[in-house]
Parts: structure tokens; sequence; C-alpha cells
């Protein structure tokens, strides 16, 4: 009754190519930016933003690099963990060793040094594909993981192998409170998102989905696979480089090469699994399942147990949630394997025929 | 269809009902002493986490029976971190505004305590760190707020090199002798090195590093070097699963175990129990204690705690070596905040950068010591607003196929060795901060 678009008419070619073709959904992401950016400040305390909302944002962003690569280009990555350490770790050396470098240009330095790894670590992508390639971009995780922690320059010889960053300002913006670092990586996080959105539409984007369907049928018809599949490695890794710069300069603060194992790349690739293959918004979807669901059922099952008079011993709660975060992950595969996004579009399909579904 | 529903609704009323958990509760309980614990009692490292959780929550309760700090009674809330860096933080953060702040934070995690170190000067709670974290905090006038009371790895990895100089009959014996550090490749086990390499140089001995990746079951590699090499000595810096590992593997190679000397994180029960007669004569430095499970605190903890049902944990675990350390540490804090309430009222509530204040003027002499039922845990302890770390007294002990003994006199850290590479650490992390160190007159504020 309310979502449909009877009466909007296209009178130009813009007007129907635009991203959000239906006004209501215009209006409902615009209202929901609108309200990231100035309603969450006033209302959310300093647990929410540094517990779950920074590292929602920024995890999300990094899902949406993973999902450029392997739910647009098909190329699949079990190497995300790597290319943020490689992001990390390079902002951290531009931003020490370069006298007075704007905050933001280190971060981007960070993102750009990864899309180059990123490109290196893809050429395997020309010949082989499939799980095959998934254990050549394993490499590019092992790899990472052992020249940071074996290569002090890296770490700027610190004797723990562990690196901190401090100060981080912006024009004479300080980066220092909650609220502060939340519109930070909001501010990143809308910019990416509206950029991968285009670049999904544009030429680049449907090369890469052409390679993703089917790629010798791609390659006769004029793409060529070499600058498809390294340029996905290579803005993807960008995505993801930059993602990691943002964990550790304003997320972590502090951080060693574990913050970006093989867990790390694990959880990224689920992430876009669970919210959709293929869709910016499922990234999201995906980030918040995978990010909040496990500290909300943490917090939330000693409540539950307390309603009923029991009190649930730590590790025993801890169980539970990996327990029931499982089952959930099956349950979502199973009823949807499209993952979260589909059945949101799913859901909107149906909204636009209600109440008269027939 | 209607089940699939219903399984939805549930689940979206679950997520929804969690939310408003997270806002800060109110402010009912603000006549008690919030202590935060960050514990894992889940993941790689359980067995060994859980025995500490379990002696720290048990002191807290024991406070509690004797009527808490001078009136003030304790509460707590544990909070599972699996040992991870990124769920440590957010445990931090879930409990640090709770029931009227928290007190003080104990992560035992040296990789989380590099993470809170940027944290805790913003929140003005302190972070202590009894026989962990970054070994350059004891500099307190840099690092206002950590308190690695005890000692730090470089205490442990000095006394180390002392002990096997004495077995070896002086320090120039040790010219020539080939020391293996098998280390836990994180930062907790990267600690000890700059300190046997600065030794390494002054005595000549030679200092062969040989990282085992997390959570350290795989060691394979690791023993064929040293069967190679055939180092003299072996020092383990492990944590958890790794030290047992590391046990059966010198077992099967043959490496004698009497050569063999772990950090205080690699000499507990856990570690050595299933190896049982495989491990006989490894030593392991102690921090100050061992097992006591004849001290007085130990039976005034059965006596108030377990007689009364109240445990945490099994009672056989009860005077174990890190149920002990777990004790010990809970005690520093609550001694903290019994110091801070001298200066600033018996019977109150302290805030964090109270009980600061209390742990820099932490001064905790022998007769002290024995009225809380620890004479023969630890020897005295005192803090200044310089020194964070109070002391460094060391002893070894050794397992005899069923239980820990004292084989060692108390060792003490060299000051002249360990001071200067303390102040250059910590003004190398200064500089990088732009922190300016506190001058002696900001420390009598």
């Amino acid at each position: 009754m309310l979502y449909r678009e009877n009466g909007q008419f296209k009178t130009s070619y813009a007007a129907d190519q635009q991203i959000f073709p239906i006004a209501q959904d215009r209006w409902a992401i615009l209202a929901i930016v609108a309200f990231a950016f100035v309603g969450v400040p006033l209302l959310v305390d300093e647990y929410l933003f540094r517990a779950i909302l920074i590292p929602f944002l920024i995890l999300a962003l990094a899902a949406l690099g993973v999902n450029i690569l392997v739910g647009f280009c098909g190329q699949i990555t079990l190497g995300a963990g790597a290319f943020m350490a490689v992001g990390a770790y390079a902002a951290y050396n531009f931003h020490i060793r370069i006298e007075d470098l704007p905050l933001l240009m280190s971060l981007l330095l960070g993102g750009l040094t990864s899309a180059v790894v990123g490109i290196f670590f893809g050429i395997p992508s020309l010949r082989v594909r499939g799980l095959y390639l998934a254990v050549a971009t394993l490499a590019a995780q092992f790899f990472t993981d052992w020249v940071f922690l074996r290569v002090p320059w890296f770490t700027d010889n610190a004797a723990s192998g562990s690196v901190s960053v401090s100060n981080l300002r912006i024009m004479g913006w300080q980066i220092d409170t909650p609220v502060s670092k939340y519109l930070f990586c909001l501010a990143f996080l809308t910019i990416f998102a509206l950029l991968a959105k285009n670049m999904t539409r544009c030429a680049i984007g449907r090369q890469w989905m052409a390679i993703r369907d089917m790629d010798v049928a791609a390659e006769v018809i004029g793409i060529r696979p070499l600058f498809a599949k390294l340029s996905a490695f290579a803005v993807s890794s960008f995505f993801v480089g930059t993602a990691g710069a943002l964990w550790g300069f304003i997320h972590l603060a502090s951080w060693e090469p574990a913050a970006f194992s093989v867990d790390r790349s694990f959880q990224l690739l689920f992430m876009v699994i669970i919210g959709g293959l293929g869709s910016i918004m499922g990234s999201f979807f995906g980030a918040a399942f995978i990010v909040i669901l496990p500290i909300a059922l943490n917090q939330f099952l000693p409540a539950l147990g307390g309603l009923f008079g029991v009190s649930i011993s730590t590790a025993g709660v801890s169980h539970a949630e990996l327990i029931t975060f499982g089952a959930l992950i099956i349950f979502f595969l199973i009823k949807e394997p499209h993952g979260i996004a589909r059945l949101w579009s799913t859901g909107k399909e149906k909204l636009r025929l209600w109440p008269f579904p027939h | 269809m209607k089940l699939h529903k219903l399984l939805l609704t549930a689940l979206f009323g679950a997520v929804a009902l969690s939310l408003p958990l997270t806002a800060p509760p109110a402010l009912a309980q603000a006549k008690e002493q919030f202590f935060p614990v960050l514990v894992y009692r889940t993941g790689a490292y359980a067995t060994n986490g859980s025995q500490w959780a379990n002696g720290y929550v048990d002191y807290l309760k024991l406070v509690n029976a004797k009527g808490g700090i001078n009136g003030v009674k304790i509460s707590f809330e544990e909070c599972e971190t699996a040992y991870a860096t990124d769920r440590g933080v957010e445990c931090y953060e879930r409990l640090k505004g709770k029931n009227g702040g928290g007190t003080v934070f104990q992560p035992l995690s040296t990789g989380i305590t590099f993470a809170l170190t940027e944290k805790a000067p913003v929140d003005k709670i302190p972070l202590i760190t009894a026989g962990y974290g970054r070994s350059e905090s004891q500099n307190g006038a840099i690092f206002t707020w950590n308190f690695p009371l005890l000692g730090t790895y470089w205490v442990g990895a000095d006394v180390a090199i002392q002990h096997i100089a004495k077995k070896e009959g002086g320090v120039v014996k040790l010219k020539g002798k080939k020391i293996a550090l098998v280390y836990h490749d994180s930062p907790y086990g990267k600690e000890p090195i700059p300190i046997l390499q600065e030794l390494g140089k002054t005595y000549g001995f030679d200092v062969q590093l040989l990282p085992v990746a997390h959570p350290g079951v795989e060691q394979k590699a690791t023993w064929l070097q040293i069967r190679q090499q055939k180092p003299d000595y072996v020092l383990l810096w492990g944590w958890g699963v790794m030290n047992s590992t590391a046990l059966r593997e010198a077992q099967a190679t043959g490496y004698p175990r009497d050569r063999m000397m772990g950090i205080w994180w690699a000499g507990a029960e856990p570690d050595v129990k299933d190896v049982a007669e495989g491990a006989k004569g490894y030593s392991a430095l102690t921090l100050q204690h061992g097992a006591e499970p004849n001290s007085k605190v130990v039976k005034d903890v059965l006596e108030l705690v377990y007689a009364k049902g109240q445990g945490t944990g099994p009672k056989d675990e009860v005077g174990q070596v890190l149920y002990m350390r777990g004790l010990l540490s809970a005690m520093l804090g609550v001694e903290g905040v019994r110091k801070a309430q001298e200066r600033y009222g018996k019977g109150k509530v302290m805030t964090g950068e109270q009980v600061r204040w209390g742990l820099e003027n932490l001064n905790l002499d022998q007769k002290t010591l024995d009225a809380m039922g620890f004479a023969g845990v630890m020897r005295p302890v005192q803090t200044s607003c310089l020194d964070h770390m109070g002391s460094s007294w060391v002893r070894v002990h050794t397992w005899n196929g069923s239980k820990w003994e004292f084989t060692s006199d108390w060792y003490q850290a060299d000051e002249k060795v360990i001071r200067p590479i303390v102040m250059l650490a910590s003004s190398k992390y200064a500089d990088e901060k732009k922190i300016k160190a506190r001058t002696p007159e900001e420390c009598k504020k």
C-alpha cells in the first residue's frame, strides 16, 4: 500500500538508471544515513560506540571489499585478513616514517599498498579458479603473518612486535572521542559504499560479473580476463586494506599481527556468504550478523537465565553462544542460500503487492 | 510456515531484548566496589585461564566473607575473552562503566594489555598486570596507569640466566654456551628477547630464538632443531597447551628436562600433570609463590568460601600454582583499594583514580602479609610513583613427578641490567606518544 511505485514516471535515462529508482527507497536510505550521522551520536552511549558500532562499520567496509572480489567477480579469497594486515602496517609505516603526513593520506596510502599487494597475489587467479584459487590466496595470509612477525622493520623494531598509534587528527580535528571515531568511520563507509555501488553498475562491474558467470563466454565477447580479474583484486584489496588501517588506527590503536589472523579471513568470507554474495546491502547484513550477534547472545543468555532464576557460568554462556551462533548460520544457509540480502529483497517484493497478493 | 515465522519472531525478539541490556544500569549498587573480571574459561588456554580466574574470584568472595574492604563490599562480574584481543577490548568497554565504574582491570593476556594500555589513561582505570604485560611499563613516570606488580618478563629472563650461571658455577662459565628460547609467537613470547640478547652480549653466550605458533600444539620442527643444535639450556616461554606439548617433545627427542627452564606461566600443574614422570626435573621460575596448599589464606578460603558451598572451582585445585596467582592478583587490587581508602576516606567506594594512588603507594610489609595469611607465599612489596613494579623476588621450583618443590634461594633481578633497558624502551614510547614524563613534584599530588 505504502511501498509501491505507481505514479512514479521516469522521464529521463538518468532517472531510470539511478541507484534507487523507487522514491520510497531513496527517502528511506537518505533517512537512515541522516539518522546515522545525526541521530545516533545523540542517542547512543560509549559502550555501543566502541564495542559494537565502530567494529561493525569497519568490518562492513572490509566485507564490501571481499564482496567485490568474491560476490561480483567470483574469485574466492581466503586472504582478506592478509590484505587488512598489509593496509594496517603500511599505513602505520607511512604514519611514523613521514613527518606531517596527513592521517587521511596515511590511511589511503595503506589501502593503495594493499591494492598493489592484492594485484600481486591475484596473478594466480589467471590460471587457477575455485577452490584452488582459495588455497593460493591462503598463501597471502601465511606470507603476511610471517612478514609482520619476523621482519622487525615493519613494526619499527618494537621488541614485542606490537605497534601503536595515538594523537590522530585531521585538519585540527582530534579523533579521540568515541563519537568522532564513529563519525570518521561512518564517513569512510558511506563514501566507499557509494563508490562500490557505482562501480558495480558501470562497465567495470559488468565485466566482473561476466567473468563470474562464465569466464570463457566473457572472453569470447571481448572482455579481457587479465584486466577484469586483476582490477577486482586491486579494488577489493584497496577496500579491505583501508578497513585494516581503520581497524588498527581507530578501533584498536595498538595491535599485533594476530589481529589479522586467518580467523579474520574466514570471518570476512562468512560475512559475505551469509549476507549475500554479489550484493552491497548484503555486506552490511553479514557484518551486522557476525559482529553484533555473538556479543548480543553473550549478554542476552545470562539475562535469560536470570529470568528463570538460573545463573549460567561464564564458560557455559560462552559455549552456548558458539552453539547458537553456529545453529543460526546453518539455519540461514538452509532457509536462504543466497543470504540475508535475498530475504530482504523477497520481503520488498512482498511488500509491493501487500495487502492484495493476488 | 507458522513455525518459521515463530522462529524468526523469537530470534528478532531475542536480539531486541538484549539491546537495552547494553545500556549502563542505574547506579543501584553504588555502595559496592566493583571489580570487573576478565577471564578465559574457554578456548585454547582454558585449562590455565580458569584456574587463575577461580583464584581471583574466590579471593574477592573471601574479602566479602570477612566483611569487605573496611566495610565496603565487593561486587564483581566475569566477562569471557577467550584470550582474543578484540573480545578482551569488548569486555573492557562493557564492564568499565558498570556498577559505578570498574576499579581495576587485570586482563591476564599480554595482547589485551597492549590494547588496554592505550585506553586506560583515557578512562582513568588502573591496569594491574602481575607478572605479564609490557615490561617497560615498570616506569610509572610514563606508564601512569600500568602496574606490572611483582615482576616483568625482563625480570624473569634476567633471573633465569642468573640461575643457569649459578648452576654452571659463575657467569664466566656462560661464555660460549648456547641457550635456546622456545617462545609463544606473540607479544608475550617476544618480551624477553631484548634482555636475553643484551645478557648474551655481556656474558658471551649464544641465544637461539625458536618461535612456536599459537596455540603451540605443533612443535615437531622446533624440537628437531633443538636436537640438531644441542643447546646447553632451553628456556620455555609458553602458555597453556604449548607447555605440555613442549615437555612431551623434549621427552620424545630425549632432551634432558633438568636443562629446561620455564617462565612462571610455564610452571603450573596443568603444564606438567599429563606428562607426570616425563616432566621430572623440569624447573620453572615462580612469581614469588608456588603451590601453597598449606598457607593460611588457602585455609581461610576453604573454610569461609568452600565450606559454605560458594567455591568457584573444584576444591582440589585450591592452592595450586595458577590458583594462587589469581588469588595474589586479586589481593593486590584489593590492597590498592584499601590503601586508597586510607587517604580518601575509610568505608567509601574508591574511583579508578583514587585506586591508582593506592597502588602507587602500596606498602605491604611482612607483618601485613602475615596477618592476611600470605606468610610463606610472598615477600614484601613496596611501590612508588616512579616504580610500578614494587619488587622483583623470584624463586625456582622443580617438578618431582607429582608436585612442585622449591629448589632455589630467592633471586632478585639485576637493576643494573634492567633499568637502562626500561628507561630506553619507555622513553621511546613516550616520544612516540608525545607523553611528558611525570616529575617528582607531580607525584606528590
